[in-house]
């Protein structure tokens, strides 16, 4: 601990990253700030917009709700984590695209990692009801598609879930 | 191939879906400070003393300003949008000095190292308030007596208007029928997610400033911003890059952004200011309240003839951004309906309350609710279907295009252009199932379930003017080039711009790079708001690239030895028509065009080098976007909780550049408005404190609570354009109060439950208004569903 600052070191996007931080600094500002990550947003700081939603060891968190500290030892993945390693957009971000679900973009990287981890997470996803869907996703704000093209990329993209679910099982 | 009109995938999705957007926060220059504003937490009050002392002495500060360290900028913010109506156009200080008027008014503006210390500073900051009575709510505010917002407009009216056609008293009192109604409408708050934001750096070698800024209008902001800085607008570049959705509230400059630009001059160094969430309630502009008293004249067939109103608008503390809303509100009062006499007047009203500006349908909403609930109130009182009371007043195709003597605020009619609004209205119950849900609705009550259905028109004068702009460049090296001042807010027009500019020039559009909202780029123009970013910068594309191709096909005509119409543009070259294989690309036309040597030949006065052109355009008049929503309900009496089991939008934005994107408008627009309907109120107590300044208490929909929107195109062309389109940014929102009320109504007839307010405020108001129902006629109805 040097000028009250504590080191944290974690896994993002893959890369190893270390850091020393002030304990009260949110996961949110060091991705965004420390890390310059920008993808991940910001849009109410107290947990309910879902915009700056993360995976924190598999888990699709807020980051708003973290401190930095408490991320110590984990596995991170942020929106610039999900494309391909030659960049290319992964099935749901490709989904997205066709369906017009985002419009300003801004909670667009929230939505990505709720809807990739509720997709991992559910083989059958393209059987649910469109209600089923909405649950899920109801953890993140937008204000400006009125969700419907939301649900349907996360419908179109969900087969190619289950192939990849099946390919590593086998 | 012609793009206009296809289902093109955006071209700007890829980078914001990679995560590589550039909003505002994203922004980082070397050396950034960071900011944060010490808000006042009195809705009225005297400022007695201000001590920073202890704030400035905290390291990693470095600086606070008050009021009194403002130097070398204009401290008075400006009136946006003047007005002769306005009796006292009141603006705010960049920072308080004496008296502050809402809650959340800016009092002293900390810089420092961080943001994190710069909020523990700004907690070190001794401000001796002296709290003063507040004027919260419009009614009380309006009433003689009320508490003044300022010392020295003690009615609280900051301005007024009257407006109308025919004689309306004489048509209301010879009307064998009449009806007077009190409608009270809340305020709202766009909130669009992404909070506002403002980076600025200052370059002491160039003498030039560099905005980003979470600007709707990037060309008038700067020009503010230089007036205020003194500096030249030559000198000034603001960049509104990716903004995370605007809605209105984004048009409006705050005195955030001239604090952040004047700390950036003075320091020396980069500054941000980055809002969060509890700001963004307090201190940034909202919408609404309007309290309407109406009274309307009709015959006994329904048959509107004429209509009386008098309505209060609050204008919070200041009214930087004048009469538009409330004067859009009389403009659109009528609907789509013909009424042979009117007379609107109102008073705008100031209370100590933030101030307001238009939002996604800037007054229409109220203008729908009021017309709409009146269409159902006449056809409750003549024993008639409310969609027949409707069709009996619409403005029939046949009367196009159909004028009211009323002039709006671009100094253009009110003219319902185009468009067959009875056919869209029978679409709309068609699609809905109205005669369907209305034979079902007695068996489905015989089993106590409460089922209702309505539709409700709304019209919107869109595509104003006074102009907008837009440069199309084919470069030598082949990139072709498309700026525009209109920003966007997700509107997708780096799409839709280059779908029009591909057809012009027979280019595929993903060659085309659009830029839009950066100063440096193209200077002309005023911004998107009022639906109006298609209509006009679409227009002007159009324009740009058509002399653009002009341009080309003259040098090809040279080039190839063949008569310029003989030419066309496609796949990318100017070739001769029939035989595509003699033809010169357009890049190589380009680098013809901007010789480096020799001699070019062409007229001086009309000769300008390379293939680049500008186009404007500059509207005679709006085109008015119309359409129905008509959605079917079930209530639960018990709980009030209302289930939303089907939503029709049927739409006429004219010409359809590209349906994904309309259609996201519309979808968007009506979530918007559900949100508006149902949940969101702004709540303020007695004392103008506020109440809802979290998403905990200020309840956005999320996607359980939207439910699927059917949307369908009627295209009628608007002929006051060459594209033929109408706006339709926001179109979605406006009648949607209306039309879910109507519907909770009709479930509800058995009760007799009335609803003349927006929001509904959710479950217990449903409940409120049965009880209500009932108590006014025995408890006879209410008995029949159990308690409630
Ligand atoms: S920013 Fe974290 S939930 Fe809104
Ligand atoms: S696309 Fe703008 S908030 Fe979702």
């Amino acid at each position: 601990m040097a000028d009250g600052k504590v080191a944290v070191a974690l896994t993002v996007n893959g890369e190893r990253r270390e850091a020393l931080v002030e304990p009260r600094l949110l996961l949110s500002d060091f991705i965004r700030h420390v890390l310059r990550l920008t993808g991940t947003h910001v849009g109410c700081e107290h947990g309910v917009c879902g915009a700056c939603t993360v995976l924190v060891d598999g888990a699709a968190c807020r980051s708003c709700l973290l401190f930095a500290v408490q991320a110590n030892g984990a596995e991170i993945v942020t929106v610039e984590g999900l494309a391909g390693p030659d960049g290319a957009l992964a099935p749901l971000q490709q989904a997205f695209r066709d369906c017009h679900a985002l419009q300003c973009g801004y909670c667009t990287p929230g939505f990505l990692i709720s809807a990739h981890a509720f997709l991992r997470d559910t083989p059958d996803a393209a059987e649910r009801s469109d209600a089923e869907i909405r649950s899920a996703l109801s953890g993140n704000l937008c204000r400006c598609t009125g969700y419907q093209a939301i649900v349907k990329a996360v419908r179109q993209a969900a087969p190619a879930y289950r192939e990849a679910g099946l390919e590593e099982r086998r | 191939m012609t793009h206009v009109g296809s289902p093109l995938p955006r071209l700007e999705d890829a980078r914001l879906l990679a995560g590589r957007g550039r909003f505002t926060d994203d922004v980082h220059p070397d050396g950034l400070l960071e900011a944060h504003v010490l808000r006042s937490p009195h809705g009225h009050a005297r400022i007695a003393r201000i001590d920073a002392a202890a704030a400035r002495a905290l390291p990693g500060v470095v600086a606070v300003f008050t009021f009194d360290d403002l130097v070398g900028v204009e401290r008075q913010m400006p009136m946006i949008l003047p007005d002769r109506r306005i009796l006292h156009p009141k603006t705010q200080l960049l920072l308080a000095a004496e008296v502050v008027r809402y809650v959340g008014e800016p009092v002293a503006f900390v810089v420092a190292e961080t943001r994190y210390l710069a909020e523990d500073a700004a907690e070190l900051i001794e401000v001796a308030y002296e709290p003063l009575p507040a004027a919260s709510a419009l009614a009380d505010a309006a009433s003689p007596g009320g508490r003044p917002v300022h010392a020295d407009v003690p009615d609280n009216v900051a301005g007024a208007d009257e407006i109308g056609f025919g004689d309306a008293a004489a048509a209301l009192a010879a009307s064998p029928r009449r009806l007077r109604r009190r409608f009270d409408l809340a305020r709202g708050h766009a909130q669009p997610l992404e909070p506002r934001a403002t980076v600025a750096r200052f370059d002491a070698d160039t003498d030039l400033l560099t905005v980003w800024d979470t600007t709707q209008g990037p060309i008038p902001a700067r020009a503010a911003l230089a007036a205020m800085l003194g500096l030249g607008i030559d000198q000034v570049r603001v960049i509104a890059g990716d903004i995370g959705g605007g809605f209105g509230p984004k048009m409006v400059l705050y005195p955030e952004e001239v604090l952040v630009a004047h700390a950036a001059m003075r320091l020396g160094r980069p500054v941000k200011w980055v809002e969060d969430r509890m700001e963004s309630f307090v201190a940034t502009a909202s919408e609404r309240e309007q309290i309407h008293e109406v009274e309307v004249g009709f015959d006994e067939e329904g048959r509107l003839l004429g209509l009386v109103d008098h309505f209060w608008y609050e204008t919070g503390a200041y009214i930087p951004y004048g009469l538009n809303t409330p004067f859009v509100t009389t403009m659109h009062l009528l609907g789509l309906y013909r009424v042979p006499a009117l007379a609107v007047s109102f008073q705008a009203v100031f209370t100590n309350r933030m101030f307001v500006c238009p939002y996604r349908g800037a007054g229409r909403p109220y203008s729908a609710f009021v017309i709409e609930r009146i269409m159902d109130l006449i056809a409750r009182e003549l024993g008639l279907e409310p969609a027949e009371v409707r069709r009996r007043n619409l403005i029939p195709p046949e009367a196009m295009p159909y004028r009211y003597p009323l002039t709006y605020w671009d100094g253009g009619p009110v003219e319902f252009d185009s468009g067959d609004y009875p056919g869209m209205l029978e679409e709309a119950l068609a699609r809905v199932g109205y005669r369907e849900i209305r034979a079902a609705q007695a068996a489905a009550r015989g089993e106590g379930r409460y089922v209702g259905v309505a539709a409700a028109a709304y019209c919107e004068i869109t595509g104003i003017g006074p102009y907008e702009g837009t440069r199309v460049r084919v470069q030598p090296g082949g990139r072709i080039t498309v700026a525009t001042g209109v920003g966007s807010q997700g509107q997708g027009h780096h799409t839709t711009l280059a779908q029009i500019v591909a057809d012009e020039l027979g280019v595929a559009p993903e060659r085309i790079e659009v830029t839009v909202g950066d100063t440096a780029q193209f200077d002309w123009g005023i911004g998107s708001f009022a639906s109006r970013g298609a209509v006009t910068a679409g227009n002007a594309a159009r324009i740009a690239a058509r002399k653009v191709a002009r341009q080309a096909r003259e040098w090809a005509s040279e080039m190839l030895e063949v008569d310029a119409g003989d030419l066309e543009l496609a796949e990318g070259s100017v070739r001769l028509k029939g035989v595509p294989e003699v033809g010169v690309p357009l890049e190589e036309i380009a680098r013809r065009a901007d010789p480096a040597r020799g001699r070019i030949g062409r007229d001086p006065e009309t000769f300008r080098p390379g293939l680049e052109a500008d186009g404007f355009f500059n509207p005679a008049q709006g085109t008015m976007g119309a359409g129905f929503h008509a959605c079917a309900v079930e209530v639960d009496p018990s709980t009030g909780t209302v289930a939303i089991l089907k939503y029709v939008v049927v739409h006429d934005c004219g010409t359809v550049i590209n349906p994904l994107i309309v259609e996201g408008q519309v979808v968007g627009g009506a979530a918007l408005g559900i949100g508006g309907a149902f949940y969101e109120r702004v709540a303020y107590d007695e004392e103008a404190q506020l109440l809802t300044s979290t998403y905990m208490d200020y309840l956005i929909p999320t996607a359980s609570e939207v439910p699927a929107i059917d949307v369908v195109h009627f295209e009628s062309r608007s002929p006051h354009n060459p594209l033929g389109v109408k706006g339709v940014g926001e179109a979605g929102t406006l009648p949607v109060a209306p039309a879910l009320v109507g519907a909770i109504e009709d479930a509800l007839a058995p009760f007799g439950a009335t609803f003349m307010t927006m929001p509904l405020a959710g479950p217990d108001a449903v409940r409120a208004a049965i009880r209500a129902a009932c108590a006014a006629r025995g408890e006879e109805g209410c008995r029949a569903s159990g308690p409630v």
